[in-house]
């Protein structure tokens, strides 16, 4: 399998589900480094923030987190929250980019001990659960959610498969691997209704 | 708390091919994101907070009953060779690696248990267990997670789970992922067609291992790739039902190549020993991918009197930061080629090559 940049030998496969359809991006060692795709992040990284996510963050760049100072333009810049409260900040905005993402968009599995015993509220909030006891020098800040981002809604596929394509070149060049990903889907798509007929 | 020596010394049981499926699956490893709430992430922090986080979580760690005994550094404190050595032994990530103040890892004496502190996230928690078995590795970092649960204030939020520095590990904050050694796929030129199933999943598989530009020593390595919406045990349980097929895969592929491939087979682990008992100058690449070919040989009981351990440690042994360990000193890379065929030379020297195979049929 060939490198989708750079046409040496491919060693790292990833394969993500976008819309219910798999797709497959294939880097060689040299280029998923360079690319920043390491071993832990896998594909959803920085890279599907800045694909995905522009046209929501666009709407307020300004928006900040009031506990860490962190901002939607940074949250778009490196895909990554500055502090745990910055979810309360942006929740609705990466709710949308959450269900590409992953199975689901509600945690289940295990939770803190202190979550356990209490009471789950039908629409839990991270900051009505009460905290232990912080370790010295901890503190913690309760912030009240300040959401604007817009739901993002998938942006429709130019049909020429020529200009699909060179999308997509553009796409791998800047790192948008998320909006690769869906524009190979595209193409995938394509070809094969073309093959079809 | 031990030294880094003491610590490197003595090979973990993780390193010595001795688990479920280890004829085919190295190691299983879980890994958990963590986080401490009222601290920005440590990519968006400023120095003096990361360092004020792990004054004060660093002891925490230290005095878990699981890492009493164990190893814990500053990285202030450590070499670069000395980091690159945890790296190469999978119990620090790269990424935190190249990180230095503000950064510690805590090792248990087993090597089985890390924690890193200020990695992307707070906290990363990582077990590893020999063979296909990652229930055993979940149930290592479960214990520890719980503990360190219990004394210092985690993030988490009801609704996304574990709260992480990036939204791909929210939910559960797990990772398990599986060391995969698929030779037999590999020469049947089968293993893209299993890669493509693996990722319909929403499984990533990536062949990996060293610097070079292809799955190097036919390594692979499949993990979850999602971690938010389903439950830890569910996760596992999916990863290890499609390794089962994997495995079934490639224990089918070894067959056919000991059934209607002989020559091939043989010629490929006659020529690895070969090459390896006697080479002077060893390149990663070159060596890994040798010692893959005669690790099936001895899976396939082509070599005889060859113990996986010895090659699954020599995989370690020959790595860069290793060698250079060894040396105690830094070499260029062409010194490490000559170090590297040093090493494997002396390792492989009690080990007989294949016997002469009779006259095969297609030479008649
Ligand atoms: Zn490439
Ligand atoms: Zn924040």
């Amino acid at each position: 399998m060939k490198c989708d940049v750079c046409e040496a030998e491919a060693s790292v496969f990833l394969t993500q589900i976008i819309n219910g359809q798999m797709t497959t991006v294939n880097l060689c060692e040299g280029c998923s480094k360079s690319k920043g795709v390491t071993e832990e992040t896998g594909f959803g990284l920085a890279e599907a923030f800045v694909g995905a996510a522009p046209r929501a963050v666009e709407t307020s760049p300004d928006l900040a987190c009031p506990s860490c100072g962190f901002t939607a333009a940074q949250l778009k810049k490196i895909g990554r929250m500055g502090c745990p409260e910055c979810y309360d900040t942006f929740r609705e905005g990466i709710e949308g980019l959450l269900r590409g993402m992953h199975k689901g968009t509600r945690h289940v599995g295990k939770r803190p001990s202190a979550i356990i015993t209490a009471a789950p509220s039908p629409k839990p909030r991270r900051s009505s659960v009460p905290a232990p006891a912080p370790a010295p020098g901890m503190t913690s800040t309760i912030t009240t959610p300040a959401i604007t981002l817009k739901e993002e809604t998938p942006a429709p596929m130019p049909p020429d498969i020529n200009k699909l394509r060179a999308e997509l070149d553009l796409a791998v060049k800047e790192e948008r691997y998320e909006d690769a990903a869906t524009i190979k889907a595209e193409i995938d798509r394509q070809t094969k209704d073309t093959a079809a007929k | 708390m031990m030294r880094f020596s003491t610590l490197i010394k003595n090979p973990a049981d993780w390193m010595k091919g001795s688990g479920p499926h280890s004829e085919i699956v190295m190691t299983s490893r879980v890994r958990l994101a963590r986080n401490l709430r009222g601290f920005p992430f440590p990519g968006f922090s400023q120095e003096h907070q990361r360092i004020e986080l792990l004054k004060a979580a660093r002891p925490v760690v230290e005095e878990l009953p699981e890492m009493r005994d164990g190893y814990s550094v500053d990285y202030t404190e450590l070499s670069k060779i000395r980091k690159q050595v945890l790296v190469e032994r999978h119990l620090v990530s790269r990424e935190h690696a190249a990180r230095t103040t503000g950064c510690a890892v805590v090792i248990d004496r087993r090597q089985s248990i890390s924690v890193m502190i200020n990695e992307e996230d707070h906290f990363r928690l990582q077990g590893i267990r020999p063979g296909l078995n990652l229930r055993g590795a979940y149930e290592l970092v479960d214990r520890i997670d719980t503990e360190m649960d219990a004394a210092l204030p985690y993030a988490f939020d009801g609704k996304l789970g574990y709260l992480t520095a990036c939204p791909t590990n929210l939910g559960t904050g797990m990772r398990a992922s599986v060391m995969l050694h698929l030779p037999g796929l590999v020469l049947l030129d089968q293993i893209n067609p299993v890669i493509k199933a693996v990722g319909k999943i929403g499984l990533a598989v990536r062949g990996l291992y060293g610097e070079g530009t292809e799955a190097l020593g036919n390594l692979f390595q499949i993990s979850n790739q999602h971690t938010l919406g389903e439950a830890e045990p569910e996760i596992i349980t999916q990863i290890e039902k499609v390794i089962e097929g994997v495995i079934r895969s490639e224990q089918t592929a070894r067959a056919k190549l000991l059934e209607d491939h002989h020559t091939m087979l043989s010629d490929q682990v006659g020529r690895a020993y070969a090459i390896l008992r006697y080479a002077h100058v060893l390149t990663s690449k070159e060596a890994l991918n040798l010692l893959s070919m005669l690790r099936l040989g001895a899976d396939l009981d082509l070599i005889t009197n060859c113990d996986r351990s010895l090659l699954d440690l020599l995989l370690l042994e020959i790595q860069p930061a290793h060698l250079q360990l060894g040396a105690e000193r830094e070499l260029s890379p062409e010194e490490r080629d000559v170090a590297r065929a040093e090493i494997t030379r002396s390792r492989l020297q009690g080990i007989q090559g294949p016997p002469d195979l009779p006259v095969s049929p297609s030479v008649n």
